[in-house]
């Protein structure tokens, strides 16, 4: 059982430190509904499969992240809203070695 | 009118199975999808995914779970109202409900089951400002009729397989097409990947990429965009006809919201205690639609849920009959088609 600490900055900019777990196969998109920071059915909408970019995120601190899948990279080239370091929260599983994370949730697609 | 006894709008895995659940007790059901097939999100997003949590298929394809419950609730002859969104309901005097659809079709039932997922798919927009200014003046994000593209200059912009079919159709009825996508790279099925590279090759796609559509000009109709180049930033003008943006699509739960329902984080509030009945009586909401206390957004529960609403929906449209849950097993299945299935009798003989 151990927890990392997240910042994330909700789509009100309201920023929100919570505890996320690493051994519970968790993802941050889920994290980010377990803590209900953005509205159901507003996050997390095709359910975790890189197939929607409504879990984008921009990630804020210089943590190291995995490589993008071929698919995370194809979702965010048609998504809108998208930065450099724009990322699918659904991709970014929760790890030790991300203690301390800041992300920011990026805006709903109209 | 297209009348029924059930109408169920949306066409999902939980829709499917309430045909079949509705029909076991003789009710008859049609059903409205905005989407062109039926199977909802396993048609649309995921086809290809292997689903693990379907109670006795250790592992079965989104698109083959859809085509089972074709297959299972076929006896039952559901109607379909395909590629039209159910938009406005009303409640007759006698309890019962007209439901139209953004074209027109009109749909009278007893009952109303919305099944309705995340909502009816819609086309993803481009952020654009002056976007709705030239809709259907020459910005389209759905291809009806291809023959109106004829002759004409067209830009499409996407990089996922309706983008390089589209292109690969277009390039021989349009006087011009344009492909334009923010990667190098495309997703779509490797034939027509490679049939874009050749057109471009012969010249009959012209390919602009890494790039986006920044903006849109037009007097009263289209006649313009500006295209950036995402790598050197460097922006063109190009004189078109029409521009489809073809960025997929995306759920909206859409008119639906503005039934009278109680809403809850995006979904309808139900009575989870009984029978998924919504606070309007005579309206049900099944599936990943609804919401209640430990809701849980699974196939499996939807279809648990169906089974719910139709004990309570023949219960509603027959007040004084009397009826107990019969198992398939000992009732067979009856088909509206005149098929029937049942187990096959043992034979009861003497050995000598």
């Amino acid at each position: 059982m151990s927890d990392i600490k997240l910042k994330i900055i909700d789509r009100d900019g309201v920023l929100h430190e919570v505890d996320a777990p690493t051994d519970m196969n968790m993802n941050l998109m889920e994290v980010v509904r377990s803590y209900e920071l953005a509205p159901e059915g507003t996050i997390g909408i095709c359910g975790g499969m890189a197939m929607c970019a409504s879990c984008q995120c921009y990630i804020k601190s210089d943590h190291s992240l995995p490589e993008k899948s071929d698919d995370e990279e194809a979702m965010l080239a048609e998504a809108f809203f998208v930065q450099d370091n724009s990322r699918l929260g659904c991709q970014i599983h929760m790890k030790d070695d991300l203690d301390g994370l800041e992300v920011e949730l990026a805006p709903e697609e109209a | 009118m297209i009348k029924t006894d059930i109408l169920i709008i949306g066409a999902g895995p939980t829709g499917l199975f309430a045909v079949f659940e509705a029909g076991l007790l003789q009710l008859k059901c049609h059903l409205i999808d905005a989407l062109p097939q039926p199977g909802g999100q396993c048609s649309e997003i995921y086809p290809k995914k292997p689903i693990y949590d379907i109670p006795g298929f250790p592992e079965v394809l989104a698109g083959e779970l859809v085509d089972n419950l074709m297959e299972q609730i076929k006896p039952f002859q559901p109607g379909f109202t395909l590629g039209e969104r159910a938009e406005k309901i009303e409640k007759l005097e006698d309890g019962s409900f007209v439901v139209t659809t953004n074209k027109g079709t009109q749909h009278h039932a007893p009952i109303i089951a919305i099944a309705g997922g995340l909502g009816s798919f819609e086309p993803r927009k481009p952020l654009l400002g002056n976007l709705s200014k030239f809709e259907d003046k020459g910005v389209a994000y759905i291809i009806k009729e291809p023959e109106i593209y004829r002759d004409k200059k067209v830009l499409i912009a996407g990089g996922g397989d309706s983008a390089l079919d589209w292109s690969i159709f277009l390039a021989d009825i349009a006087s011009e097409v344009t492909l334009v996508h923010r990667r190098n790279e495309f997703r779509g099925a490797l034939d027509s990947v490679e049939k874009v590279q050749q057109l471009k090759n012969q010249g009959k796609i012209n390919l602009i990429t890494p790039s986006e559509v920044i903006g849109l000009h037009g007097e009263e109709r289209l006649e313009k965009v500006s295209i950036k180049r995402t790598d050197t930033s460097e922006e063109i003008d190009l004189e078109v006809d029409n521009f489809i943006p073809l960025f997929g699509l995306s759920p909206k739960l859409g008119p639906i919201a503005d039934w009278g329902l109680e809403i809850e984080k995006n979904a309808i509030k139900v009575d989870n205690t009984l029978d998924y009945q919504t606070n309007i009586p005579g309206i049900y909401a099944i599936g990943d639609v609804n919401t209640y206390p430990g809701k849980l957004k699974l196939i499996l529960c939807g279809f648990h849920e169906a089974t719910l609403m139709c004990q309570s929906a023949y219960q509603r449209i027959f007040p004084d009959k009397k009826y107990v849950m019969k198992y398939t097993t000992v009732g067979g299945v009856t088909g509206f088609d005149g098929s029937k299935k049942e187990a096959p009798k043992a034979v009861v003989k003497s050995i000598d």
